[in-house]
């Protein structure tokens, strides 16, 4: 059923008795020309752009739990492509320019709201390297633009401006930057690309990959082996287990990040705010809860749960930030699995083993990327070739050296 | 999550800065460029028990090696970097005496 003013009012005539499930949950065939393990985000856009823009339709997408379950619905809801390195900026401004029109493509409410991204900076040096970024993205046609602090005073009127250790000087300002309602990106994608034909397989966990003489032929699975002419793997957090079934060794290190939702308010923030003296973003939900965050905790870990020290760091970045929710309460907060590159930007590129294809290492940055990813995944599984956006997004540039460090930090992930 | 540190006692982990795997080791400086590719980026990444160096910055600033369960954060155990590096020579020895 296509989704209209007209198919909301028709079915509200007729009490909502009309609405079928959005997906169909079929059995897996014996074989598929694609199967992609992992039905998170990344995964199920990929299977939606194999079918809408590559005609392959004879595709499955495996995943170990229910779809909506991972990361698609533990981050932080932001979207922005205020990235400063030439490998990384194409890449996310398509995937902006996607979010831009994601709803009407896939006839689904996404909620995209391009409320704005404003990064704050608090001395001369902080200025000095917004405004460098900000030429940057606009030297590649993104919109970026350095507020002074009346400027930011207009847009953020709460802040506390005066902090004695951290001033707020202004910001940069990526007007088109926002949030999306994710779980929606998720069933979004999902029906979108069931109604293409795609076989979505839920609790349907990858246990082996099955590699002759170096050519990959399929997946064993709780519900058997399928046989799959190519195979990606969109499995993000665990993406160093995926690949060791077929042994392979990533560059990647598993950390885990916690989210954070106060209770509901009235309006109080109506864009995405980053504090630039630590790490820390937050953003208002259209519930009213605040929604927030901050660094990794630090160390490896598939725990989906974080520790008390980074809560703490986060909290005392929030009242640093905004005094004035200091006695708000957390309603809830839980932690995701990051696959941590070891510099700091993502992998999509095809592997040694002929026909087997990956798509990892997206950091704490994975859902801002979820439609370009599956964009530029679904082009090289499809043409065998990268897409000119995730060109330098290779497996082999950490032998090469042509690394992707957005952050500077080199092969130590708790830092990215 | 808390760590007991061998000087130390036990402490809460916001005193300790982590490092990473504590299984790769530098190689010699004449080894081949893909030693040291190895040695810097990929990780053996497991989902279970985790030998990993952590610093005791806000204590004794030893450098520990932790045994820990990264699915439960569990520690099974912690001793000093300095003891296994001499168990690793005392190894070294014993495999090219």
């Amino acid at each position: 059923m296509r989704y209209s003013a007209f198919s909301i009012l028709s079915q509200a005539l007729k009490g909502n008795t009309g609405w079928k499930p959005v997906w169909r949950e079929p059995e897996p065939k014996a074989e598929y020309d694609v199967v992609i393990v992992g039905g998170g985000g990344h995964g199920l856009s990929t299977a939606y752009y194999l079918a809408k823009n590559h005609g392959l339709t004879n595709v499955a997408v495996v995943e170990r739990g229910y779809i909506g379950s991972g990361n698609i619905g533990r981050n932080t809801t932001i979207i922005r492509s205020n990235y400063g390195e030439h490998g990384n900026i194409p890449f996310y401004e398509w995937s902006l320019k996607l979010w831009e029109g994601l709803e009407q493509d896939i006839n689904y409410n996404a909620m995209v709201s391009q409320r704005g991204v404003l990064n704050l900076y608090h001395s001369d040096a902080q200025r000095d390297a917004a405004a460098r970024r900000g030429n940057t993205m606009r030297m590649h046609g993104v919109d970026a633009e350095l507020l002074d602090v009346e400027e930011v005073r207009k847009l953020v009127p709460n802040l506390n401006f005066d902090n004695a250790r951290f001033p707020i000087y202004g910001g940069l300002f990526q007007p088109r930057g926002g949030t999306v309602r994710h779980d929606a990106v998720a069933w979004g994608y999902a029906r979108a690309a069931d109604t293409r034909g795609v076989d979505i397989l839920q609790h349907c966990e990858v246990t082996g990959i099955r590699v002759e003489n170096g050519h990959a032929l399929g997946v064993e699975t709780a519900k058997g082996f399928i046989k799959a002419k190519k195979i990606g793997l969109a499995c993000a957090g665990r993406s160093s287990q995926v690949a060791a079934m077929a042994g392979l060794r990533l560059p990647i290190e598993s950390h885990v990040l916690q989210a954070f939702v106060s209770e509901g308010v009235k309006p109080l923030i109506d864009t995405v705010i980053t504090f630039g003296a630590g790490h820390f973003y937050i953003s208002q939900s259209d519930k009213g809860g605040l929604v927030f965050g901050g660094n990794i905790d630090g160390y490896n870990s598939y725990a989906q749960r974080g520790n008390l020290p980074v809560i703490e760091e986060v909290m005392e970045e929030a009242v640093a930030m905004f005094p004035s929710i200091g006695r708000l309460r957390v309603l809830r907060h839980w932690g995701g699995l990051m696959d941590m590159s070891m510099d700091g930007s993502p992998i999509i590129d095809k592997t040694p083993i002929d026909n087997l294809y990956l798509n990892c290492g997206w950091c704490i940055g994975g859902f801002k990327a979820t439609p370009a990813s599956g964009w530029c995944f679904a082009h090289l599984i499809a043409q065998d070739a990268s897409h000119e956006a995730a060109a330098a997004m290779r497996l082999d540039r950490f032998a090469t050296g042509r690394l992707i460090n957005e952050s500077g930090t080199g092969a130590q992930p708790n830092l990215h | 999550m808390r760590i007991t540190c061998p000087h130390c006692g036990e402490r809460d982990v916001g005193e300790f800065a982590y490092y990473g795997d504590a299984t790769k080791h530098r190689p010699d400086g004449s080894s081949e460029l893909a030693a040291f590719i190895e040695y810097v980026y990929p990780r053996d990444n497991p989902a279970g028990p985790h030998r990993e160096l952590w610093y005791h910055v806000g204590g004794c600033r030893g450098w520990l090696v932790v045994n820990r369960d990264t699915r439960s954060h569990e520690i099974f155990g912690v001793e000093t970097a300095h003891d296994r590096r001499a168990e690793g020579a005392r190894n070294a020895v014993a495999a090219n005496p």
